[in-house]
């Protein structure tokens, strides 16, 4: 099964790429995926036993949410960037916290997340604990916020 | 619009300009990593830019995708290389400095 | 269709240089990672919608594919900055870079 999937997203690829459709070029595109998914599917898709199609859409849907705290957190540091007394408004420190998820994507996922919303870094994951750089004690505080029950949701549920 | 987008690239030379301070002069390695990485990323829109000037975009876009893929390359290899050095950093820098204790 | 693409792109520039300016100015290496990985994910973004509106002038073939290609560096760009920046904070912890603080400033 997921030959199938690596294949078909390598096709895409090849596609997108080429942007060429006649029968050369889609003979060719077909070997080169294959070659690449028979000799990279186990690296590329390694979790079994759930529903990839149901994930990937709920996913889809937690990307506007992402892209507002995207846009929060790019005025909050732009504003402190051109704040001219800079130094009384940040107050740095490195806190950490458990997580309740398990699988891996979903840990990616969260600390991407983490990355990209207002005051906050991931500094390091140790198997379920989380180090994040916030740069004021209210962004702290905030940690982890709402951002991991709607991942929870997104990759834990079946 | 051709006039437009030749002032907002050039407005992108002189942000990397600045970020080149940074990668320059430091004061860590790590800073020096960082200056790089965001240089990389500006200079990928600035390679869809000079497309969208000359017409040409469908092969620029091209170069601006390898530049990118290979922009996240460098900065992955160079923060792994540079993780288990312990004494790259300049005096005062570190938790090592500050326990010798030579203030 | 052409303001949207001057709005966009203006934006983009403002979001970049105050990103610079952050670069610049933040006192410690961790507080700059915060200004250079979120100003420049959501600034290149915009100039890239901005430039994929302005491409986008007319439906064929070609141009779709110019789209997509342009969409492609966007998600790519959004994947790989969260994980850059968390790469360049891991190397900086590891080698024992010491945060700034409050208390760490020195008195002058």
């Amino acid at each position: 099964m997921r030959y199938i999937y690596t294949f078909l997203i390598m096709f895409g690829f090849w596609i997108l790429l080429s942007g060429k459709l006649d029968l050369f070029h889609l003979t060719l595109g077909v070997i080169s995926s294959a070659l690449v998914t028979f000799l990279s599917a186990n690296l590329f898709m390694y979790e079994h036993g759930r529903n990839r199609l149901t994930t990937g859409m709920r996913f889809l849907l937690y990307l506007p949410w992402l892209l507002y705290q995207i846009m929060l957190s790019t005025l909050h540091v732009a504003y402190l960037a051109l704040h001219p007394k800079m130094k009384d408004r940040i107050d740095p420190t490195i806190v950490t916290f458990k997580t309740i998820l398990k699988t891996d994507i979903a840990k990616v996922a969260l600390a991407n997340s983490i990355t990209l919303t207002p005051g906050t870094i991931t500094v390091r994951i140790e198997k379920d604990i989380f180090y994040v750089h916030a740069i004021s004690r209210k962004a702290a505080a905030g940690l982890p916020g709402e951002m991991e029950e709607r991942l929870a949701k997104i990759f834990e549920r079946d | 619009m051709d006039s437009f987008f030749i002032g907002i690239g050039l407005a992108l030379c002189f942000l990397m300009l600045l970020t080149m301070h940074r990668a320059i002069h430091g004061p860590t390695a790590i800073d020096r990593i960082m200056g790089v990485n965001v240089i990389g990323t500006k200079t990928t829109i600035l390679l869809v830019i000079i497309g969208t000037i000359y017409h040409r975009v469908d092969m620029f876009v091209d170069i601006a995708l390898a530049y990118a893929l290979l922009n996240f390359i460098v900065t992955i290899a160079a923060s792994r290389y540079f993780q288990h050095h312990k004494n790259l950093l300049p005096e005062g820098y570190g938790f090592k400095h500050k326990s010798e204790g030579e203030k | 269709m052409t303001l949207t693409v001057i709005i966009l792109t203006l934006t983009g520039i403002v979001f970049f240089y105050a990103t610079t300016v952050g670069i610049l100015r933040f006192p410690d290496f961790y507080s700059r990672l915060h200004a250079a990985g979120k100003g420049d994910t959501l600034s290149s973004l915009l100039i890239l919608l901005a430039l994929m509106l302005y491409n986008f002038h007319e439906l064929n073939l070609a141009n779709l594919l110019v789209a997509m290609k342009i969409l492609l560096i966007v998600v790519f760009i959004f994947m790989a900055s969260p994980t850059a920046t968390h790469a360049i904070v891991d190397a900086g912890y590891e080698s024992g870079v010491q945060p700034w603080t409050k208390k760490s400033e020195p008195e002058d």
